[in-house]
């Protein structure tokens, strides 16, 4: 109901023709902002000099053919969705953060989905500010994440051993499979070192939710999480 | 062989302080026999044959072609499953460069390093792995036997027994009695007697409401017992009575042959009777002599080898470790550690310390999965757990929803880990 409101609402402004629909009247962007930080900000990012993370970089992704960017490796389905045509628009986007397996089944986005339609709406309209008005985007850094964990230059540049990671990862990979397939639990195969390290040892302070994984990282030194993410980010 | 001495001592004097010397054994590769190619010996073979390249000769013993894990039976039970999505062949493994044996291991020689299999024939080793989970005690239930369980099925090793359990059940009469015997600490996956009581209750709720079932218990609590008779409550309420040692659920008897319950000397007639016996050692591991009078086989808590004989390992629910449940996910990470020790004694590859973590998820109703876990690591003389976590009564649904996928994630996960 409240999507249709949404969408009614932005035929109404395209009808009126002179102007693209302007992010205001598709939500609050502000509160937008928060929400992808959030929400989104572990694995996305936004803004300038946005890059590839976990998650393909949101910058422009309304009007973006899904799974269009050359240097993200998506899944199987993504892809084939994009090949299929889903093209990410207002609609497109509301539905696929709504319950993202029930438009892209096999999406490695790994998240529950956001249910209430005016908190979509704010998303979307703190997006659209990053699609079509860079001179939106603003100078502050646009990746800080209420639940990264604050972490010292020393650890984030400490060089992982793979080898020690490969012994490692023996206990990631009775959940998480080495090939990489995603069925209920995500794949971790291939991801960047550094996101890698982050996302560990957000669990590990436990700003991350989950149980299995804060009881996994918690009692990985330093050393270890960065072996982890050295061996990881060798697999395709 | 390839030593390689500098990663020998370095990886030795930063890890556990062991220097193992690396075998050199005459002109053969070293050579490592496992028996049991479950969650524990699928997972050892698997990760020796792939992770030293060919530099060792792995034999992996097991008596079924195709092998059923007992993990998710319960979920066939329950009809969540299909039976066939059970079983896991060990094609896999093969290519990976085991060698595998169908036959079943009847005597080991620990003096001369060879294991005797029913087949007739001896295979040497250097290096042994015991994974052969577990054996019954009869004597622990009154009445009941191992050739009883063609009428009272145990279903605690999967395969034929699950499906006759199945039957079984569908077969009741409306309103019937269906009765389980639980067994008594220690025995494989704590919480699976109870999982199985929500799956049946599950089974009949659709085609049986009026049906009771009875746990008869000897034990005072069970694993993750609010979250069961709340979920009881809450899916199949009144369907479930479950009777501790207080009330007789620790003085029970059988009598097969006329499908009655004892409790406390007075009969019940029931429809479905599933008696979990107590359980020990797999029996090859108490004909090794490595047992003690617990009937588990003691083990070091920082490699799982044996602590009668120094060329053996014992996994998963054989062992006697320390703090480690019985369960698929500890034998499969236990191996990993085990693998690594091995391949280190024999080829002088880096051994790393052990670190140990078990997860066990059970399922409540459609949608309703529930879970705890706990790392481990080696402490004193015993494995001991680290930090644990539980599910909370009271989650809402949408994440009950997730754990259970979560669930259907670590199956595939772990079954490629075991079997490739």
């Amino acid at each position: 109901m409240r999507q249709r409101k949404l969408l009614s609402a932005l035929f109404t402004v395209a009808a009126a023709g002179a102007t693209p629909a302007a992010a205001e009247e598709i939500g609050d962007t502000v509160h937008g902002a928060v929400l992808f930080r959030k929400e989104c900000a572990i694995c996305h990012r936004i803004g300038q000099d946005a890059r590839n993370a976990v998650g393909p970089r949101l910058n422009g992704v309304f009007g973006r053919r899904a799974a269009a960017l050359a240097d993200f490796n998506y899944s199987r389905a993504m892809k084939r969705k994009g090949n299929d045509g889903l093209t990410w628009t207002l609609e497109t986007l509301d539905a696929y953060i709504e319950n993202p397996k029930a438009l892209v089944t096999g999406t490695r986005m790994s998240y529950r989905g956001l249910a209430d339609p005016q908190a979509r709406a704010d998303l979307m309209a703190y997006m659209r500010d990053h699609s079509d008005r860079p001179q939106d985007i603003p100078e502050a850094e646009p990746t800080a994440r209420r639940n990264a964990p604050v972490l010292s230059e020393e650890v984030l540049a400490l060089r992982g051993d793979p080898e020690f990671g490969a012994y490692l990862s023996a206990e990631c990979t009775t959940c998480h499979q080495r090939d990489g397939s995603d069925q209920g639990i995500p794949s971790i195969a291939g991801w960047p070192q550094e996101d890698f390290v982050v996302a560990m040892h957000a669990y590990k302070q436990k700003l991350r939710p989950h149980p299995v994984m804060q009881m996994m990282a918690g009692r990985l030194s330093e050393e270890e999480i960065a072996a982890l993410a050295a061996f990881f980010a060798t697999l395709e | 062989m390839i030593l390689t001495r500098r990663s020998l001592i370095a990886g030795a004097t930063a890890a556990t302080g062991l220097l193992y010397a690396p075998v050199v054994l005459g002109q053969g590769k070293p050579k490592v026999v496992v028996i049991g190619g479950g969650a524990g010996g699928g997972t050892a073979a698997h990760y020796m044959a792939r992770d030293s390249q060919g530099a060792l000769d792995v034999t992996l013993v097991e008596a079924n072609p195709v092998y059923t894990t007992c993990f998710f039976s319960n979920l066939y039970i329950g009809g969540f499953r299909d039976f066939e999505s059970l079983q896991h062949g060990y094609d896999k493994l093969s290519a990976a460069g085991v060698a595998v044996v169908n036959d079943t291991a009847v005597a080991v020689d620990r003096a001369a390093r060879t294991v005797t299999l029913a087949g007739g024939q001896v295979l040497p080793y250097d290096r042994l792995v015991l994974s052969p989970g577990i054996e019954f005690k009869p004597d622990s239930v009154p009445g009941w036997s191992l050739e009883a369980a063609e009428i009272m099925p145990h279903a605690y090793k999967a395969g034929p027994q699950t499906q006759l359990l199945r039957r079984m059940i569908e077969a009741m009469p409306q309103g019937g009695v269906f009765a389980m015997i639980a067994p008594p600490n220690p025995y494989r996956c704590p919480p699976g007697p109870y999982e199985r009581v929500s799956m049946v209750a599950h089974l009949l709720k659709q085609t049986n409401p009026t049906a009771k079932i009875i746990v008869l218990d000897p034990k005072d609590k069970f694993s993750k017992q609010a979250l069961f008779e709340e979920g009881w409550g809450k899916h199949y309420n009144g369907m479930v009575e479950w009777i501790g040692p207080e009330f007789g659920g620790g003085a029970v008897e059988v009598r097969p042959d006329s499908m009655e319950v004892l409790v406390e000397g007075t009969a019940q007639k029931v429809d479905c009777c599933n008696v979990i016996p107590a359980q020990s050692a797999g029996r090859i591991a108490a004909i090794a002599g490595l047992t003690d009078e617990s009937g588990w086989a003691p083990v070091h808590p920082d490699s799982m080898k044996s602590r009668m004989d120094e060329n053996v390992w014992i996994l998963g629910d054989s062992s006697a470790q320390g703090d480690m449940p019985k369960s698929a996910f500890s034998a499969n990470s236990q191996a990993k550690v085990a693998a690594m020790a091995i391949r280190g004694e024999l080829t002088g590859s880096r051994v790393f310390p052990a670190k140990y973590s078990n997860t066990c998820w059970s399922l409540l109703a459609p949608d309703d999965g529930i879970k705890l876990g706990a790392s481990y690591q080696p402490n004193g003389d015993r494995i001991a757990s680290v930090e644990n976590f539980i599910s909370n009564t009271g989650e809402d649904a949408a994440l009950r929803k997730l754990t259970y996928e979560e669930s259907l994630g670590w199956y595939a996960g772990i079954t490629a880990d075991i079997f490739g």
